[in-house]
Formats: structure tokens, C-alpha cells, sequence
């Protein structure tokens, strides 16, 4: 293989896995004032270790939400990276069960995206392998950052952190609604129905729960169907 | 919600989401590769993540409210339409909403 390909992948890799572990600053925020305790927030990160899902369970768990309503935002969000294993399986070759396993916890948004852009299989494994572990080596240390620095907040910081908590889920969503998005019509629709059904069910549901009930409501009612004639 | 609630939470969720993964690595690909299985999953985050801006950005317990959330949440639209980075995005949301909170007392 050539050298450079290989420098470059690693670059990449690096480079990808430093710059998203800087969100980790801002998971650990969440969860302080969703009041969590360093060692849960530094657990979440540790053990679950997929960005959206613990930034969803701490959301719920800051809306005032139940435990039922927070695992299960957690969860709907975590069934992406069954769908990311089953495309990666066959690149990541793995044998045995001790190393299936290590891989498992590393099957993530960004670790899949960098090992599928990989021009060859070789390449695709050594970045996802790259990515992954320091992406989750820059992930925990920002978590334990956030996480602290938040603890030790007055009023008025409180107010920077109650605005940051939805900016930040607005960032993750905003790559999903731009042209370059697979289907970004539908992907628009889904999220102006799930944020209008939201709203419409804080007054009446417990809370937490609208966020999970938006999302069954959307998925039934307005299940998206597959574009046709070239919409996409 | 307790410590020990909170503690049960954070650790059942965190074991579900690595069996989630895990399963993608050792199932086989025709079960989840249905079409409208990878149709859901496609839609979903944006449907909850959405959900959750809305949530966390306009209501406070079981009640809509107007407060420099929604400020903040603003200037970070505009930010991230400026493609300025994440931390930027975050940074300017926080100032505006601690702004609106000193402004308005």
C-alpha cells in the first residue's frame, strides 16, 4: 500500500477523532445540568460511548423525564449503529469474540463514516481503528472537563448553559437538513414533525415523554416512504 | 428522580446501546437490512433530535415558555448556516442566552 495513503488515513483519522472529542465538553455540560454526577456523566461516556444517544438521555433526564423515557431515547438513537455494524462487518473481517467485542463499542457515526470513505479495505480497517480509539480517549477527557467546569456555575451561567444544551442538539441535527443529506426534503419534514408533535404533547404527557412519543408518532404515522421519480 | 434511579438509568441505557452495536457486528445482514428497518433508522435522529431542540429549548416542565433559550437557539441557527464551528456555535449560543438572562434579570 502506499505510504502516503496510509499518512493521510491516519491523518484524517486523528485529525476527526481530536475535533469530536471536543463535543465531549459540551456532553459534560449537559449532563451537569441535567444533574447528573461527574461519575455518571464520565459513565455514559465510558460505557456508552455513541454521542446522540447520551446527549438524548441526559435531555430527557433535563426536561424533567422519566427513567423509562430517557433509556429509551437512548436506545432509539443507538439502533443506527446496529445498521453501521452489519456494513462494516464484513471490512473489519473480525475473528473471535474478544476483539468482536472491543470493535463493537467503537461502532460509531464517525468511526463508520471514516472507514466506509476509506479508498481500500486495509485503509478502511486502520481508520476505523484510529478514529475510534482516539475519538473515545478525547471524548472521556472532555466529558470529565465539561462535566466539572459545569458543576461550579451561577445564575447567569446557568442561563449559558439552559441555551447551549439545545444549540448543541441543533448542531447535531443540522448536517441531517442540509442539501448535501441524503433525501433532506424528508429529512426536514421528519424534524419539523417531530419538534411540532413535541411541542404539542408537553402540556398533556409526562415529561421526557413527548420526545419519545414524537418520534413513534412520526415513524407510524408519517412513516417515510423510499423518494420517488428522482425526489430526493 | 433518585441517585440510585439515576444510576440504574445511565447503566441499563449504556448496556442496551452496546448490545445495540454489538449486534449489528454479529447478526446476519439480512435482518436488519430490511428496507424499512433502514428506512426508520434513517429518520429517526433527525425526528428525535429535533423533539429535542424543541424541548429543550421551549419548555420547562409541562409548560411552553418563551425565555433567551430561544434567543440563544437563534444565533446558533445562524452560526451553524455561517458553517461556523461547533464550539463557536455553542460559545455564541451561551453568551446570547446568558445576555437575555442579565438583560431581562
Amino acid at each position: 500500500m502506499p505510504r502516503s495513503a496510509r499518512s493521510a488515513t491516519l491523518r484524517d483519522a486523528v485529525g476527526l477523532g481530536v475535533a469530536v472529542g471536543l463535543y465531549g465538553v459540551a456532553f459534560g455540560a449537559a449532563a451537569a445540568a441535567a444533574g447528573l454526577d461527574t461519575w455518571q456523566a464520565l459513565t455514559l461516556s465510558a460505557l456508552m460511548f455513541t454521542g446522540a444517544s447520551q446527549f438524548a438521555l441526559v435531555g430527557v433526564l433535563g426536561a424533567g423525564g422519566g427513567a423509562l423515557a430517557a433509556v429509551g431515547s437512548a436506545l432509539l438513537l443507538g439502533t443506527r449503529n446496529t445498521v453501521y455494524g452489519v456494513r462494516l462487518a464484513p471490512m473489519l473481517a473480525i475473528r473471535g469474540w474478544p476483539r468482536r467485542a472491543g470493535a463493537a463499542h467503537l461502532v460509531i457515526d464517525e468511526t463508520t463514516a471514516m472507514a466506509v470513505a476509506a479508498p481500500d479495505r486495509e485503509l478502511g480497517r486502520l481508520a476505523f481503528w484510529v478514529t475510534g480509539v482516539t475519538l473515545y480517549l478525547g471524548w472521556n477527557a472532555t466529558t470529565l472537563v465539561g462535566s466539572l467546569s459545569a458543576a461550579a456555575l451561577g445564575g447567569t451561567a446557568q442561563a449559558a448553559l439552559d441555551s447551549i444544551v439545545p444549540a448543541a442538539f441543533l448542531a447535531l441535527l443540522w448536517p441531517r437538513l442540509q442539501r448535501t443529506a441524503r433525501e433532506p426534503g424528508v429529512q426536514r419534514r421528519v424534524a419539523l414533525a417531530g419538534a411540532v408533535v413535541a411541542l404539542a404533547l408537553t402540556p398533556v404527557v409526562p415529561a421526557g415523554a413527548q420526545v419519545v412519543l414524537a418520534v413513534v408518532a412520526v415513524a407510524l404515522v408519517g412513516r417515510p416512504r423510499p423518494a420517488r421519480e428522482g425526489v430526493a | 428522580m433518585s441517585g440510585g434511579t439515576l444510576w440504574t438509568v445511565v447503566l441499563v441505557a449504556s448496556v442496551g446501546c452496546y448490545l445495540l452495536k454489538l449486534a449489528g457486528l454479529s447478526v446476519p445482514a439480512a435482518w436488519v437490512e430490511q428496507p424499512w428497518v433502514t428506512r426508520v433508522v434513517e429518520f429517526v435522529p433527525a425526528a428525535l433530535l429535533a423533539a429535542l431542540v424543541a424541548v429543550q429549548a421551549a419548555t420547562s416542565g409541562s409548560a411552553l415558555v418563551l425565555d433567551g433559550r430561544l434567543v440563544g437557539l437563534a444565533v446558533a441557527a445562524l452560526a451553524l448556516a455561517l458553517r461556523a464551528p461547533f464550539i463557536v456555535v455553542l460559545v455564541l449560543a451561551g453568551a446570547a442566552g446568558a445576555l437575555v438572562h442579565v438583560l431581562t434579570g
